[in-house]
């Protein structure tokens, strides 16, 4: 039975960006069909989930060439979650665009490439071939410079040419890497890499490989010496965009880590020592950036430095714990980083304002609103009953199992500083003086139709609620990230899902 | 030749990253374009320079009657032409968008993002 | 360009070319050439009528928008690879052939409706670049 599944979260989403491209200059009907197509697209993320999870991994041959000369696609339960997870945000962020997105930007084509995006956010998390990835990860980076520099003013366009220098050179890092680790193997299918390169003799090139693939991915995903694109860039795009940046693209990047960090490069100490000496340092300078920016985007573009450092801790760490606590952060980090982009949105479009220190009284004059915002704030910082607590009690048990202390602080710092700079930015924004809305030639919130109000609060809603579930049903993600982590940990499931029941290595020379 | 072909890569990756270093941003694009190209002629190198028949099975046969060339990398390098064929048109754009925003083409003083509102 | 010669050349490339870009495009599966290159050279021949005659008139000559042709191109290609799925349920992006090749083409399959969308997908993409590049010059 070969398993058509895996391949409709990437055809479905070309298929609506292909159709929305017929619909050329027609706002009203590309609204329509984005909203519908991500709809569907959730349902479908939805039943490869529920497939993967019954029936274990499944995968699929491109073309009918068997592995390792074709292409693999392969669900195992770490690609359906994410493919899941970018559905649901997907899903989100073109509810909001909806409302937020100026006609003009529509008509330059924003919803095309934002499903151009997705789809190769979907191929990303579903190939296991390493330069699949990359043109995977090529589509994806060339649909966000589209959507960064879409309809730009000076800020946008300069942030656009740092994200663009900085981006394609990690493209042209993995490309080396690809090159050479082709070049010492032979072959390009993730499975086949797992089996190939432990058996390498030359451990120095093996190792020169990791690093740049390291590089490459350490800037996608903006670890600590690699990320000054990101707080350049990220709070300059509409608020759409930030939220679907913020939620994903940097994940994609820890992604990829994981994933190679896992099959391929494994066992290897200096790599791990290399991972945790960078997740320290991400998390303490993230956590410092944030400290003393004013500008809310700005902040929330440094938070996700900061956090991005949990998982790469986790990652370091490498332990079946470890690994489970970072997957469980990805899950929820995804979901709170999209919807406190969209939180920004809101903020400023109910006062026309994002620097926290012209802000105030919110909680006065919207009371409600104000508890809402407070789910996606409050998650973010982990207050216990909600999404952020609970992996990283399991990233502190890890850390203080495996004696790596350093590790450990710097987790805790860096939740005390996102407690830390969330209480102050409420008491700035929600707390104080009320203070009268700055309209920048947009209309305000509180002007608005209440249907229109509904509109722009929904994806808002929608979010929170999966944030709530993940916090309040937490049993549930933890069996999952744990089922994650166990894959993880122990490929051969995921080598035999690729290669079938055939002899494992049928063509050794 | 694999020496010549070596060298010429490892020349093209240090002219790709002197061009990016520099300020202006058309020399920021040629920087990309060598480094581009300093990629694609690594990934020949590395997939083996033989001299050999193109890797097609004649009707008659069954295997491989003559030495052959690995077809892989020719084919990771033609994506990779047209990927950075497509980032480079893009890339070009981006550039002179920019200098009729901002105004200059001197990286350094394109600072905005950092400023605080 | 205000040259009689190049001008009365490119008029004659122009249809050459575009009948050498479809002879490079169905050569394309065992010998060199291919819906990339196709376009490629369809596309010069249209740049290269627009340096001698000008934007317009090359805009007039094709009639619709490059841009249209992308999700044209995009839609054949993508349509190609899943005949497979729908015919037969095999895998995406497995080969499916007409079993009989039609003269002068040779044998037809979803390989060369993919390299149409490719070339389709090409022509648009390069012609709207270098016309938006050279619109705002």
């Amino acid at each position: 039975m070969i398993q058509h599944i895996i391949i409709l979260p990437i055809i479905n989403q070309l298929f609506i960006a292909v159709l929305l491209m017929f619909f050329y200059g027609r706002a009203k009907a590309q609204r329509f069909i984005t909203v519908v197509g991500s709809a569907l697209n959730l349902l479908i993320a939805a039943t490869l989930m529920h497939r993967v999870a019954s029936e274990g991994i499944i995968s699929m041959q491109a073309g009918n060439w068997d592995a390792p000369f074709g292409i693999t696609l392969i669900a195992d339960h770490l690609a359906a979650v994410l493919v899941l997870l970018t559905s649901i945000s997907g899903f989100a962020v073109s509810l909001f665009s909806v409302r937020t997105i100026h006609v003009k930007r529509v008509n330059f084509g924003f919803f095309p490439i934002f499903h151009f995006l997705l789809a190769g956010l979907n191929g990303a998390f579903l190939t296991g071939d390493l330069f699949n990835l990359y043109v995977w990860f090529e589509i994806m980076i060339i649909s966000s410079f589209v959507m960064i520099t879409l309809g730009g003013r000076k800020a946008q366009i300069e942030g656009a040419v740092k994200y663009f220098t900085l981006n394609i050179l990690a493209s042209v890092i993995f490309l080396t890497a690809i090159g050479v680790l082709y070049g010492i193997t032979g072959t390009l299918n993730m499975a086949d890499l797992a089996l190939k390169v432990p058996v390498i003799e030359n451990r120095g090139t093996v190792h020169v490989t990791a690093i740049l693939f390291l590089i490459g991915f350490g800037i996608k995903s903006a670890v600590f010496p690699l990320y000054f694109w990101l707080p350049a860039s990220y709070h300059t795009p509409p608020a759409a965009v930030s939220a679907i940046f913020g939620g994903l693209l940097t994940k994609v990047g820890v992604y990829a880590l994981i994933r190679v960090f896992t099959l391929i490069f494994i066992d290897d100490l200096f790599l791990e020592r290399m991972l945790l000496g960078i997740a320290v340092l991400t998390i303490i300078s993230g956590g410092m950036g944030a400290l003393i920016k004013n500008d809310i985007r700005k902040i929330f573009s440094y938070f996700i430095i900061c956090h991005i450092g949990f998982m790469i801790g986790g990652l370091g760490i490498m332990t079946q714990t470890a690994i489970a606590g970072a997957m469980f952060y990805l899950i929820h980090d995804i979901i709170v980083k999209t919807n406190i982009f969209m939180v920004a949105g809101l903020v400023k479009k109910l006062t026309g304002r994002q620097d926290t220190r012209l802000l105030g009284g919110l909680y006065s004059t919207h009371p409600l609103l104000s508890l809402l915002m407070m789910i996606p704030l409050f998650s973010l910082v982990g207050v216990p009953p909600l999404s952020g607590f609970w992996p990283k009690i399991w990233l502190f048990e890890a850390a203080l199992d495996g004696g790596f202390y350093f590790t450990f602080a710097a987790i805790l710092f860096g939740s005390f500083i996102t407690l830390f700079v969330v209480a102050k930015m409420w008491k700035r924004v929600f707390w104080g003086k009320p203070l009268k809305p700055d309209s920048l030639g947009f209309a305000l919130f509180d002007d608005e139709q209440p249907g229109a109000k509904f509109k722009f609060l929904l994806p808002i809603i929608l979010l929170s609620v999966v944030s709530l579930y993940i916090g309040l049903g937490a049993e549930h993600i933890g069996n999952l990230s744990q089922t994650v982590a166990g894959e993880l940990t122990n490929p051969q499931g995921y080598i035999e899902a690729v290669f079938g029941n055939v002899n494992l290595q049928p063509y050794e020379d | 030749m694999e020496i010549l072909l070596a060298v010429t890569v490892g020349m093209l990756y240090a002219a790709g990253m002197y061009m990016i270093l520099r300020r202006s941003l058309v020399k920021l694009i040629i920087g990309i374009i060598l480094l581009g190209n300093g990629a694609n002629l690594l990934i020949f190198i590395l997939g083996r320079i033989t001299k050999g028949q193109p890797p097609i099975i004649p009707d008659a046969h069954k295997f491989f009657t003559e030495a052959y060339a690995d077809p892989v990398p020719q084919a990771l390098i033609l994506t990779a032409i047209v990927i950075s064929f497509g980032l480079q048109s893009f890339a070009i754009v981006l550039i002179k968008r920019a200098y009729k925003v901002v105004g200059t083409d001197d990286l350094d003083e394109m600072n905005a993002t950092d400023e605080e509102i | 360009m205000k040259s009689i010669i190049f001008k009365t050349a490119a008029e004659y490339l122009l249809p050459l070319l575009i009948l050498f870009s479809v002879f490079i495009l169905l050569r394309g599966h065992y010998l060199p050439g291919g819906g990339f290159v196709g376009g490629l050279i369809a596309s010069i021949a249209f740049v290269l009528y627009a340096f001698s005659h000008g934007l317009e008139n090359t805009r007039q000559l094709l009639r619709i928008h490059p841009g249209f042709l992308m999700p044209l191109g995009l839609t054949l290609s993508l349509m190609s690879g899943l005949s497979p799925v729908l015919i037969s349920g095999e895998p995406f992006m497995t080969g499916v052939w007409f079993p009989d090749p039609v003269p002068v083409i040779g044998s037809i399959g979803s390989a060369l409706i993919f390299d149409i969308g490719v070339y389709l997908v090409v022509v648009g993409v390069s012609l709207t670049i270098i016309f938006t590049i050279s619109e705002n010059a």
